[in-house]
């Protein structure tokens, strides 16, 4: 058993390093500018136009939570190409593998984790905005130094929790063609007929991962919470 | 020169203000008394703009602005930096330290230089005595010493008047103190204060003009000399003995 998981795990963590991290790390980046955007759309009270805007948000957000991943995985790669527009796509929208994974991975973290930031957002306390507003600052000043720095702290743990599923469900992108570390651990299984082992070793691979991550919640947990002292 | 005139407020279809009319003199102590609910907090929070009444109009030295018609953002922000507010709850900045809680002001708003800023709120702390607390954070503090930081913050501004709602109101008695006598030196130095309060012996101390509200109306507009010695107003002599407890 040795041997089998000696040959395995450097082509493994091979494809971890080359498209698990990188497709989990892109995507949540990009995932979290459309989360923080999106929940500063679904917190405005502006009225007018920008309520179709804040309704396209909102719809956008019930789609992808509503739908499932691979399902979402699968039109985006597979069915687009069959979206014919005349002008702006006459051939259908073909995306390479990667790029369609990234996407998708992107636009569903983005969702659940708008929702996280919206709610971190408000529950800071009203008194906040009056005091910062009774400075003289204004709504976008206010947000940034003083209302988004306390979010921060509040949504460490569901933005690590979203992160860490990020980091699991990259194994679907195997539905795509994407070769990262679940799709090479079939690969692997399918030659060496070692199902057992090699399913319980890329599992582990996660495990480590995603524990890695946990010790980096807890590590900004701390940061981030720095002002808040025990005891208070 | 600040002064409302016939402001208007409602909540919910109740009215909280009515045609109210009010002035505050700059370079004195404005002690705004009432029972609960009878929308001097309203009124104070209007002072900041942070309530919004449906009618009525704002003097603010030379300028006049008119509530039923809005106030624009450039002018409300304009407004703004010459009104601090002091809250009750305080509205420290909890994840700034309090020394950075007094500069940020400066610094964001009025684009003071961060040494120059660092210079003033070391001052101010100095003059609330609380230079040894410059780099505790918020929750560090005492309520009375949270509530010195949030006045030092709001004089960081260099407003031209300080609205104070209720600051002493979550304060046990020895804290309270604390804080009054900050607010008593403040207005023997004619700052231009106005202050929301329950507390009596601080209006008949610092006080040079009461104003008593009652169901969003001004009952009281004079001196408090005129105020304590109101035989006349049964209304005003109910108030001045249940706030004394003269009858317990």
């Amino acid at each position: 058993m040795w041997e089998i998981i000696k040959t395995a795990l450097p082509q493994l963590i091979a494809a971890g390093l080359k498209y698990t991290i990188p497709i989990a790390l892109i995507s949540f980046a990009i995932g979290l500018v459309i989360a923080l955007i999106t929940a500063l759309i679904r917190i405005s009270t502006r009225g007018g136009f920008f309520k179709l805007i804040k309704l396209i948000f909102r719809f956008y957000v019930w789609l992808f939570r509503s739908t499932p991943l691979l399902v979402q995985l699968f039109i985006v790669y597979f069915g687009l190409p069959y979206l014919k527009i005349s002008g702006l796509a006459p051939n259908g929208i073909k995306l390479d593998p990667l790029t369609a994974g990234i996407i998708t991975f992107s636009l569903n973290t983005g969702a659940y984790c708008s929702e996280t930031i919206r709610a971190a957002i408000l529950s800071i306390p009203n008194g906040q905005w009056e005091a910062a507003y009774s400075l003289g600052m204004t709504k976008v000043k206010a947000l940034r130094r003083i209302i988004l720095p306390q979010a921060l702290r509040v949504s460490v743990p569901p933005l690590a929790n979203s992160f860490i599923s990020l980091v699991k469900d990259t194994s679907l992108a195997a539905s795509i063609t994407i070769v990262e570390m679940f799709e090479v651990s079939q690969q692997i299984a399918a030659e060496n007929y070692q199902p057992l082992v090699m399913y319980c070793l890329v599992a582990l691979l996660y495990a480590v991962a995603c524990t890695i991550l946990s010790w980096l919640q807890g590590y900004l947990e701390k940061v981030t919470s720095r002002y808040v002292v025990a005891g208070h | 020169m600040l002064k409302v005139e016939k402001l208007s407020k409602s909540f919910n279809g109740h009215q909280v203000l009515k045609d109210l009319t009010v002035d505050f003199p700059e370079h004195q102590t404005t002690v705004i008394l009432g029972p609960s609910g009878s929308g001097k907090s309203t009124l104070l929070r209007s002072l900041n703009l942070l309530e919004r009444p449906e009618a009525g109009k704002y003097y603010f030295d030379q300028q006049i602005f008119d509530f039923a018609k809005g106030i624009s953002s450039k002018d409300t922000l304009a407004i703004r930096r010459q009104t601090e507010m002091v809250f009750q709850g305080y509205n420290l900045f909890p994840h700034l330290t309090v020394l950075k809680n007094i500069m940020e002001g400066p610094i964001q708003v009025l684009g003071s230089k961060k040494a120059a800023a660092e210079v003033l709120a070391r001052q101010l702390l100095a003059k609330v005595s609380l230079a040894d607390k410059a780099d505790a954070y918020p929750n560090q503090l005492s309520g009375g010493q949270a509530q010195r930081v949030a006045i030092a913050r709001s004089l960081a501004m260099q407003p031209k008047y300080i609205l104070l709602d209720e600051p002493t109101s979550a304060l046990d008695p020895e804290l309270e103190l604390e804080v009054l006598k900050v607010l008593l030196q403040l207005s023997e130095e004619k700052k231009s204060l106005v202050i929301v309060t329950h507390n009596l012996a601080f209006a008949s101390k610092a006080a040079d003009k009461i104003v008593f509200i009652e169901n969003g109306q001004v009952l009281f507009d004079d001196s408090k000399q005129a105020f304590f010695a109101a035989e006349q107003q049964p209304r005003i002599k109910d108030f001045i003995s249940a706030m004394t407890f003269a009858k317990l």
